[in-house]
């Protein structure tokens, strides 16, 4: 199939390119958190803090790597469910974040904010995480060294296979899909 | 009595956990070449190629198949004619998931339930034991991942729900998880014995290779029934649309009360990391 190479950061014109569907090779910088960074983010918030990195035109990934053996970046790295994080998404999605990758349906509340902001989610290939591992090419901890492999990375992707979810148009993929193929 | 040292098992564990995380068996990996030509949708012919191309990744890389590597599953048959020495045969089998989570680079997944404390090297396993004529012991490893885990469930159904029951009940399963547990999933039926036990035969049935029919006809149908039900429910691999939303389901029965229809789910992701050794 057709894929489309995108790079970060991301502003609303390379948002409003993307279907529902199509895969993409992402390239340049992206950010793991998942449940308990995300925790954390929201404290910092309500105490009027800055978060460790500038939400604006970035992509959080729901990631909690495996130990990276002697000599590799990183280790194995598939997306966790994303569901969990629909608390906190919308949030964020409202400071300027323009991308989510995970696996698993987003809420309602996730959507319209996408809708609202200009924003996308994309998934990658759960459950694929040697494969995602070797299109990583740095990996630097920005914040919540302690929280371990929960921990907040920046990561340098080149060619990151993933999939549009959730466009800005209100399409959503797993919908579409199961009503294309239910029998 | 054969003795059998607790060093031997400490061992055979660390490894078996290593290579059943990094090393796709080569059942999963015919099944899941099979699913490309099988599978309708382009996106998810795409993602199955995505998954081949992992598992040869992760064998020539020596990196996990995925990055959940699991609770430490183990089920292990001790022949009646054993004599551990050194020690525990629970507490080898803890030392060697120890070790295996430890030097294998392997993700720590276990955690207080509440306070959500990481245990730190992925202990305690879990152990069905079961003894066994002779004078061996086999283990099998099967690191469980949390996103498949989590859609499993037991129902204690009313008999006269009968077969419709049980099949209602694993297509409300499979639905209620859709891409969250990874398809295309591997479906394991506990149908049976009592409220514990049935948990457990959907787990055993896990177990069954891939492609292996229930032994009883109408059982071995009842699995083709199923698995053809899950498969026009349209879920797809990775939950993007399309025709192979299961690999295969398997079933393990045992008699029940008369007043009882027990049933169980468990589902397995498309990683299926499943290892055994003889001692």
């Amino acid at each position: 199939m057709e894929i489309k190479r995108i790079q970060t950061p991301l502003d609303d014109s390379a948002i409003e390119k993307l279907k529902a569907g199509e895969k993409v090779f992402l390239n340049g910088f992206i950010f793991t958190a998942r449940d308990s960074a995300h925790k954390r983010f929201f404290e910092a918030l309500d105490k009027g803090e800055e978060l460790p990195f500038d939400m604006r035109n970035q992509i959080i990934y729901y990631c909690g790597p495996s130990p990276a053996p002697p000599g590799k970046a990183i280790g194995s790295c598939g997306p966790t469910t994303s569901g969990r994080m629909d608390a906190y998404a919308p949030r964020l999605i409202a400071l300027g974040l323009k991308g989510m990758i995970g696996k698993g349906k987003r809420s309602q509340a996730v959507k319209d904010s996408l809708k609202q902001h200009k924003a996308v989610y994309f998934g990658a290939t759960g459950g694929a995480g040697a494969l995602l591992a070797k299109c990583i090419v740095s990996s630097e901890i920005v914040a919540y060294e302690d929280l371990g492999p929960e921990g907040v990375v920046k990561l340098g992707v080149k060619d990151l296979p993933l999939f549009v979810i959730n466009d800005m148009y209100g399409n959503d993929l797993y919908e579409a899909g199961i009503g294309k193929y239910r029998r | 009595m054969r003795e059998i040292h607790t060093d031997s098992i400490v061992s055979a564990v660390e490894n078996l956990f290593i290579d059943a995380n990094i090393n796709l068996s080569q059942g999963v990996f015919d099944a899941l070449s099979q699913a490309i030509e099988k599978e309708e949708s382009p996106v998810g012919k795409e993602v199955i190629r995505e998954l081949i191309n992992n598992a040869n990744i992760a064998k020539a890389e020596r990196m996990p198949i995925c990055q959940d590597t699991g609770l430490a599953v183990t089920f292990v048959e001790v022949g009646q004619d054993v004599h551990v020495v050194g020690g525990g045969l629970a507490e080898a089998i803890a030392e060697g998931v120890r070790r295996a989570y430890k030097n294998g680079y392997l993700r720590k997944s276990c955690c207080d339930p509440f306070s959500r404390k990481n245990t730190g090297d992925n202990t305690p396993p879990i152990i069905h034991t079961h003894i066994v004529p002779g004078d061996r012991i086999k283990i099998v490893a099967l690191p469980k991942g949390g996103g498949s885990e989590n859609y499993g469930e037991v129902r204690m159904l009313v008999p006269s729900q009968g077969k419709e029951g049980v099949k209602a009940f694993v297509l409300d399963m499979v639905t209620k998880g859709g891409p969250n547990p990874c398809p295309p999933i591997i479906v394991g039926v506990g149908i049976g014995g009592n409220f514990e036990t049935s948990a457990l035969l959907s787990k055993e049935a896990l177990m069954v290779p891939i492609g292996q029919r229930n032994p009883d006809p109408a059982t071995a149908a009842f699995e083709l029934e199923m698995l053809d039900a899950i498969n026009r429910t349209g879920i797809g691999p990775q939950g993007y649309g399309g025709t192979m939303t299961a690999l295969d389901v398997h079933i393990k029965m045992l008699p029940c009360h008369i007043a009882s229809l027990p049933a169980a789910v468990n589902i397995q992701c498309h990683a299926h990391r499943i290892k055994e050794v003889v001692i």
